[in-house]
């Protein structure tokens, strides 16, 4: 569905995106995770077939997205970060409009705009005009949008920034009923929860390039260990008790607040910080994440 | 709670949705100033009517009973503000439809990014906007052209060719201001100073309410390189029978086009790079 080999977008100096190569597969739920300005939004713009690219290849549904825009984006649904959703036009008003871009007719839209609000769970805010719905139904209405040409791509770009956890909740459930429907998505997002729930498949993004590829299982086992056991020892007596912690893990990360241990069984590297004499002030044994391969790959936290 | 049952890919005719955009961009400008309608309907008629009453009448009795009922060039007060009158709100209500709503689509809601997502085009977004506004346009000088009509400001005979030539005006006025929008990129008040220091001196600066000539030749510059002017200057002709050359004909609606062709040239190359940023 999507090719890219050594895709690169520069902004005079600036290299937003630095020569990534990814393929996405059809039926796949594909991720892109990175920090804010890794390049995710850019590659998203490049998907989208609204900014061309600067140097490499990149294949959309066959096609080159610097020749070939409309045609490309016929087939694509798009679900930006900020909604965009005209804030004049009622719910039901804004699919409408979005699918007569598509050149789509008023007998195809009259049922299927019903369809849509029935599957963002809007029905009851059809006739509501965006600036009365919650940013939560804002954004599920811009999913809905983005479904209205029957894509055969949906991008969503950061679809859960910004909304309240029974929000975002509510969200991942439209978005897996979508998987399990058989649309391919491309997911940006720097919540690696979002990222492990919803995607098939992801790469890390910083900085422009792509530091690993992988299912987030496999990330997580290929970059980190099965648990990481978190202590705290106090801001002043981390750094100090980091090197006592070194014996008795393969790795450590030293944080500000709190130090990383990972480790095949936490509990049991708990019982052998206690063997030391060691006592920290708090103790918590999770298993690890991909917020942990992020850390191992640029030595950087995703929220930093 | 639905699940969704479609074939991706299946429902868009492509060739169909890119000959059709720049309409659908249209649809969706009339949708949204459908919203104002009650605005657009009392302004399109009080504004003429409290125009017509206060200055046709009000100041148009002072100048034809000063002029012993002889008015301005052998005709009331009343035909000869009315070309420029009407020149002016096709030029105005056709401006509205492309000024705010640019800047809303490209900075206050960023709406016209939504629209760059679909098969439409950067230029069927400038074509569909400026549609709309041309539709209000019509809708503006007919409005308009009956209350004159209605106030007996202008002769039957003259009132499609004035129509014609007063939506030239705003056509050219228009793709003009469209340009300047597209390169707005902060509401930093800008309309206002366009407003305060280009259309109002060039409403009072344009032989709408006196002749060019009454004007120092210093100042008369100002007319000629305003659209009213140009458009008054026709209409008059066509309404009052004022005197006039065929090569000035010529280059009046020569301007109204140049500002058209000019406007959109400048206006294509700022939404497609703005659309791809």
């Amino acid at each position: 569905m999507i090719v890219a080999k050594g895709l690169s977008k520069v902004y005079g100096e600036f290299r937003a995106v630095d020569g990534i190569d990814f393929e996405v597969h059809r039926g796949e739920s594909f991720g892109i995770l990175g920090p804010n300005g890794a390049g995710k939004s850019t590659t998203m713009k490049m998907i989208a077939a609204v900014s061309k690219r600067t140097d490499g290849e990149l294949t959309i549904l066959g096609k080159d997205p610097n020749l070939k825009g409309p045609e490309i984006r016929a087939h694509l649904g798009v679900v930006p970060q900020k909604d965009l959703l005209d804030r004049e036009l009622k719910a039901w008003e804004n699919l409408y409009i979005y699918g007569r871009y598509f050149g789509l007719s008023k007998k195809f839209l009259k049922p299927k705009v019903e369809e849509m609000l029935a599957f963002a769970q809007l029905e009851e805010k059809r006739n509501s005009k965006v600036e009365e719905m919650s940013g939560g139904m804002q954004r599920r209405l811009a999913i809905a949008r983005g479904l209205i040409n029957e894509p055969e791509i949906l991008l969503l770009d950061e679809p859960t920034t910004g909304l309240d956890p029974q929000a975002r909740h509510v969200l991942w459930d439209r978005l897996f009923r979508l998987k399990e429907n058989g649309v391919t998505t491309v997911i940006t997002t720097h919540y690696m929860d979002e990222a492990e729930q919803l995607c098939d498949r992801l790469v890390v993004m910083d900085k422009g390039k792509i530091m690993a590829e992988g299912t987030p299982a496999g990330l997580i086992k290929d970059y980190s260990s099965k648990e990481v056991l978190e202590v705290r020892f106090g801001t002043d007596r981390n750094e100090a008790t980091a090197p006592q912690l070194a014996t008795i893990a393969e790795r450590i990360e030293v944080l500000p607040d709190r130090i990383l241990v990972y480790v095949e069984d936490g509990d049991a590297a708990l019982e052998k910080i206690h063997a030391l004499g060691l006592r920290p002030v708090t103790s918590l044994v999770r298993r690890s994440s991909l917020e942990d391969v992020f850390l191992r790959l640029t030595g950087r936290s995703l929220v930093d | 709670m639905s699940d969704l049952k479609f074939v991706p890919g299946q429902a868009v005719n492509v060739r169909h949705a890119m000959r059709v955009g720049a309409f659908r961009v249209a649809e969706y400008r009339l949708r949204n100033m459908a919203k104002w309608w009650d605005a657009i309907i009392a302004f399109g008629i009080g504004n003429p009517v409290l125009y017509l009453v206060s200055v046709g009448i009000g100041i148009g009795a002072l100048v034809d009973h000063s002029t012993g009922g002889h008015g301005i060039g052998g005709v009331s007060y009343l035909q000869f503000v009315a070309p420029a009158l009407l020149a002016s709100a096709a030029m105005q209500g056709m401006s509205d439809e492309v000024t705010f709503p640019v800047l809303e689509g490209f900075t206050w809601s960023k709406y016209f990014f939504a629209i760059g997502g679909t098969v439409i085009s950067p230029k069927q977004i400038v074509n569909g906007i400026y549609l709309a506004a041309f539709v209000r346009g019509i809708w503006t000088v007919l409005t308009y052209g009956l209350i004159l009509l209605a106030f007996q400001a202008i002769p039957m005979v003259s009132f499609f060719p004035l129509i014609l030539s007063s939506l030239l005006a705003g056509c050219g006025w228009t793709a003009v201001m469209m340009a300047v929008s597209a390169h707005i990129k902060d509401d930093d008040g800008f309309f206002a100073i366009i407003g305060r220091f280009v259309i109002a001196p060039m409403f009072l600066f344009s032989g709408t309410f006196y002749p060019l000539s009454q004007m120092p030749i210093y100042l008369q510059w100002i007319g000629w390189i305003s659209p009213l002017w140009h458009s008054t200057d026709v209409g008059r002709v066509l309404t009052i029978g004022q005197p006039t050359q065929p090569w000035l004909m010529v280059v009046h609606f020569a301007y109204f086009v140049a500002m058209f062709i000019g406007g959109f040239a400048f206006t294509y190359p700022v939404f497609a790079r703005r659309l791809a940023e």
